[in-house]
């Protein structure tokens, strides 16, 4: 295979000569079309087909070798789901609040460490670290932690006389205890793209309003902000995507429960399939697929509207 | 559109395993004198089935057994079902009888094994929950257990407190329990699953009111929601609930706890799987005589039994497996349901009650739950759970009775949701009248 890339590659230079004439004439790009057929079929046979193939089967009831036609029966039952109802909302609470709190904390410490402040570089390795911990430890870790009877954090709270809840086993409480756990873990990637969108902002124009008297606050508020709203709108886009597809931490910390409480869109798909519900699960996601761009794509536009101009 | 992906990897994972392995096979380095056999991978499983090659090994020279281990739950179903369908399963595999079996589409995957010389001693139970379509496919390992309650004994005695027959002495019992000040009733859902059991193990009291729930049930005509006797186990758990019998920690939680508090007396009574009780000596070294096992008590106390699992398990032979082969994986299931077989599994699974295979007797050491079931199946009150007697049982079970149980629904709820979950189940299946 690797060999017969290059082969491919060799040859595809020598076929077609790198004069500015030839090129202008025949396409833009700096490779020939026939480049991306490797890359394309990879991405047909383990990306398009199975997105497509997806499309039809969830108007199916299937399971690995045989399937039967059953219209929109499957999505009439996803919908009609007492877990889907809850997991719809949860899908969105846990989505906005995962992504608000990134954008201000990472924001704020981003501020923090373009400061000049003392230990400003093992700082900004602390507060990345956890994002390269792997997900499942970190609720694994959590669960531990936030057990309402054992766990350090409610033995913590009880040496200062307070009463701690039981942040995973209080069904009203669960999903908001699992997306401060998220938070926890992603805030470090929000703050790097932010520390990267902020030490690109000249420095003349905080000097300039120095000079003319602005407040630190004015200076964020007026310079800061705007300057650094390409990267605010990375963070809300990728951590609202992350968001709305979340899956591996709900599942590691409470499976959905107390009951249904913390279910999301993902978890209710993911037990479906694993009941061998194999229709229903592909058509919930495709629900899910229809949710995240509907969701995503007009916001991505908003966001980035005043970018290119 | 990520679980369709999945699925497309897995069918061609399957597929290329499918190949290589089944090409390995082919090669027969080792004759018709080496077989495989997969058992599932918890310790206990793994112990006896270590025990139980280790003994066939001693009693038939020159043959060697491989033992291979797959995951439990929902991915060793996937797996033993892809791996069934491509004809690239080991030579002898355990796997769930009852409702599970029939998935497995015995007809066409499995090799019957009426014709075996152990087929007319086995429990009847057993027997009938192995068979589809009037075949036998399922060879008997291990011991069955019923579902009830485990009770701390020197609670039971120092209240003088009897065990309960109908389901009012049980509360008034719970009740003089909390009196004195012990937790009445352990909940343990950090494990979703133990929270089932006041659903599932009072079946023997369904069928007692409703003989022919199960069928009526399985034809889409009988629901838990409008059977009053079906849907009393939801509304003994939210009446138990309602009253504050609960152990503080009943959210979080795990078996390991609950097993603890019931042996050492922290709590006086568990509902849960007798097979459960097996673990005793693990978390409360010497306790394990400290531990009864009583049925969960219905309306009516001339009909008070237990609800039973006759085995969760049997020996199946893939139809894949042919000549030599086959008949030294029929020499094996044999030979597990010969007493040196009995004996060697139970090495590896302390029994919680009596052996599949009526050629075996327990030992006379065995534990006190193990006595209590065997109590049930001598007088011939027992009966099978629910899921060995009709294909459906509904994956969400789990999900709902917490729900109950933690209060989020009522009791009626519940059933109504269980209904639900039902439905799908039945469908996925496509059994008539459920469309």
């Amino acid at each position: 295979m690797a060999s017969n890339l290059s082969t491919a590659e060799t040859t595809g230079i020598a076929s077609t000569p790198p004069t500015p004439k030839n090129r202008t004439k025949r396409h833009k790009g700096p490779y020939p079309y026939w480049f991306y057929l490797v890359p394309g079929l990879i991405y047909g046979v383990f990306f398009v087909v199975p997105t497509f193939s997806s499309f039809y089967y969830s108007f199916t009831r299937w399971d690995l070798f045989t399937s039967t036609w059953i219209g929109l029966d499957n999505y009439q039952q996803f919908f009609a789901e007492q877990a889907l109802v809850i997991g719809l909302r949860n899908t969105l609470i846990y989505a906005v609040m995962t992504s608000g709190l990134k954008v201000v904390l990472g924001m704020a410490l981003a501020v923090l460490l373009t400061s000049k402040i003392i230990a400003r570089g093992y700082l900004r390795s602390v507060v990345f670290f956890p994002v390269l911990v792997s997900v499942i430890g970190v609720g694994l870790t959590f669960t531990v932690l936030m057990n309402p009877e054992k766990g350090l954090i409610n033995n913590a709270l009880g040496a200062v006389g307070v009463a701690g809840p039981g942040w995973l086993t209080n069904p009203h409480l669960a999903i908001y205890s699992v997306a401060l756990v998220d938070v926890w873990k992603g805030v470090g990637l929000a703050t790097v793209i932010y520390i990267a969108g902020l030490v690109s902002i000249p420095h003349d124009y905080y000097e300039a309003a120095r000079v003319d008297g602005a407040s630190s606050w004015d200076m964020f508020r007026h310079i800061t902000l705007p300057l650094a709203k390409p990267a605010t709108a990375s963070v809300i886009t990728l951590s609202l995507i992350g968001g709305l597809r979340s899956f591996d931490l709900i599942w590691s910390m409470t499976k959905g429960g107390p009951g249904f409480a913390s279910d999301v869109i993902a978890s209710v798909i993911y037990k479906q399939y694993q009941a061998g519900f194999f229709g229903l699960s592909t058509a919930g996601s495709v629900v899910l697929f229809v949710l995240v761009t509907v969701i995503v794509v007009p916001l991505t536009w908003w966001l980035n509207r005043g970018e290119t101009t | 559109m990520r679980v369709g992906s999945l699925a497309a990897l897995l069918v061609g994972a399957a597929a290329l395993t499918g190949c290589s392995a089944g090409s390995l096979g082919g090669s027969g380095a080792s004759g018709g004198k080496a077989i495989t056999f997969l058992s599932p991978n918890d310790d206990a499983a793994v112990a006896s089935a270590k025990a139980l090659i280790a003994a066939f090994e001693k009693a038939n020279k020159g043959v060697t057994v491989k033992l291979e281990q797959r995951p439990g739950g929902s991915d060793g179903d996937n797996l033993i079902k892809t791996r069934l369908s491509t004809g690239d399963m080991d030579n002898v595999f355990v796997y769930n009888n009852g409702s599970l079996l029939s998935a497995l589409k015995p007809a066409t995957n499995l090799t019957p094994l009426d014709d075996q010389p152990w087929a007319d001693h086995i429990d009847k139970l057993f027997a009938d929950s192995s068979t589809v379509d009037g075949k036998l496919y399922g060879g008997p390992v291990g011991t069955a257990f019923g579902g009830g309650v485990l009770y701390n004994i020197p609670i039971y005695k120092k209240l003088h407190l009897q065990i309960p027959k109908t389901w009012d002495q049980f509360m008034q019992n719970s009740a003089a329990i909390k009196k004195a000040g012990i937790v009445p009733v352990e909940q343990t859902y950090g494990e979703t699953w133990t929270s089932q059991l006041f659903v599932l193990g009072d079946y023997h009291n369904v069928q007692a009111q409703v003989p022919d729930f199960a069928k009526q049930y399985t034809a889409g005509k009988a629901k838990y929601a409008n059977t009053p006797a079906a849907e009393a186990g939801f509304q003994h758990m939210q009446e138990v609930k309602d009253a504050g019998y609960f152990n503080k920690d009943f959210a979080s939680a795990t078996l390991n706890d609950g097993v603890k508090a019931v042996a050492t007396g922290e709590a006086a009574q568990y509902p849960q799987l007798g097979g459960s009780a097996a673990g005793i000596d693990t978390v409360a070294p010497g306790k394990s005589k400290d531990v009864g096992f009583f049925a969960l008590p219905g309306e009516d106390a001339a009909s008070n039994g237990m609800t039973v699992w006759p085995g969760t398990s049997a020996l199946y032979i893939p139809k894949s497996t042919e000549g030599d082969k086959l008949s030294l994986a029929k020499k094996f299931i044999a030979f597990a349901a010969t007493q040196k077989g009995c004996d060697a599994y139970i090495k590896g699974t302390p029994p919680q009650g009596p052996f599949l295979s009526t050629a075996c007797k327990l030992p006379a050491d065995v534990s006190q739950v193990a006595k209590d079931t065997q109590a049930y199946f001598k007088s011939g009150k027992a009966t099978p759970a629910l899921e060995f007697l009709s294909p459906i049982k509904g994956p969400a079970l789990e999900q709902i009775t917490v729900q109950v149980g933690t209060g989020q629904v009522s009791a009626q709820e519940g059933a109504a949701l269980y209904d639900e979950d039902v439905k799908k189940q039945a469908q996925q299946l496509g059994l008539p009248g459920w469309s």
